[in-house]
């Protein structure tokens, strides 16, 4: 086998190397995962609204659900097979957003309280606020002068 | 029970439709790019912030509801919303305020979770 020299010779290596993912099969079971996720949202949103909530708190209280199941289910270790499986379908959904603190909080428990649970557990979701505050800000600021 | 009968079936089925496309396309970004899964996140949610700052997301939420707002996209959208309602209401401080604020909740939850989890649970040992 010749020597690898170049990056693109790297990444034409590990394509060859690595296992052809079957995509239509992981987009199906995503498809499936996800719209689940979203429909037991809207069920729990339902549920808010028929007890006459407002639409803001009837949202708010259905992030809060599923950010709780999925923290439980990661707490439990369930996450990982459903992630396995689900591919995106549970990643996309604000469950990977829960899912992607509450992990490294569990697993980084071992370096401490402080700098392992409190500081790891923004490895994922921190660039997540970053990028989506910041533009958030500048969209807030772009309309008090446009809009 | 009276509150199952009182269940929109279509709008639920609209809800499943919308987003399970909406995995489908992060689906595709795991597969057929080598993105990371923070990239894809940040993705999401920066381009939920703009089609929601563009009023285009609001329309997918109206006819999709949850398909559409518990997908992070909708997390983008609604910090988007938050920002530009609370600026127009209070200008500059506004644009600072709104975005966290609507979105306080579940950012507050999933820290809150996230510790009371690993005071409870044990590390995996991730296998590869």
């Amino acid at each position: 086998m010749k020597p690898i020299e170049t990056k693109q010779e790297y990444l034409e290596y590990v394509d060859k190397k690595s296992p052809n993912s079957p995509i239509f099969k992981n987009c199906i079971n995503a498809f499936l995962v996800g719209g689940l996720i979203c429909s037991i949202g809207q069920i729990i949103f339902d549920f808010c609204e028929y007890n006459g909530l407002d639409y803001t708190s009837c949202s708010t209280i259905v992030s809060i659900t599923l950010i709780g199941i999925a923290a439980l289910l990661t707490s439990l270790n369930i996450f990982n097979k459903i992630g396995k499986f689900a591919g995106a379908g549970s990643l996309v959904p604000i469950t990977g957003f829960a899912n992607s603190i509450v992990s490294p909080a569990i697993e980084y428990k071992s370096e401490g309280y402080v700098m392992g649970v409190g500081g790891k557990m923004f490895t994922v979701a921190g660039p997540v606020l970053v990028y989506g505050i910041s533009t958030s800000i500048l969209v807030g600021i772009i309309a008090i002068f446009f809009v | 029970m009276e509150f199952l009968q009182s269940i929109d079936w279509m709008q639920l089925f609209r809800c499943f439709i919308v987003g399970g496309f909406i995995c489908i396309i992060g689906q595709i970004l795991i597969d057929k790019t080598k993105l990371t899964s923070a990239r894809i996140l940040v993705i999401f949610v920066t381009t939920g912030v703009i089609l929601g700052a563009l009023g285009i997301y609001q329309y997918l939420i109206d006819f999709a509801g949850c398909g559409a707002t518990v997908p992070l996209l909708g997390f983008g959208a609604n910090l988007a919303k938050g920002a530009i309602t609370e600026a127009q209401n209070t200008g500059l401080l506004g644009a600072f305020i709104g975005g966290i604020k609507a979105s306080a909740g579940g950012i507050a939850a999933a820290i809150f979770f996230g510790y009371i989890a690993s005071l409870i649970a044990k590390p995996h040992i991730k296998k590869q």
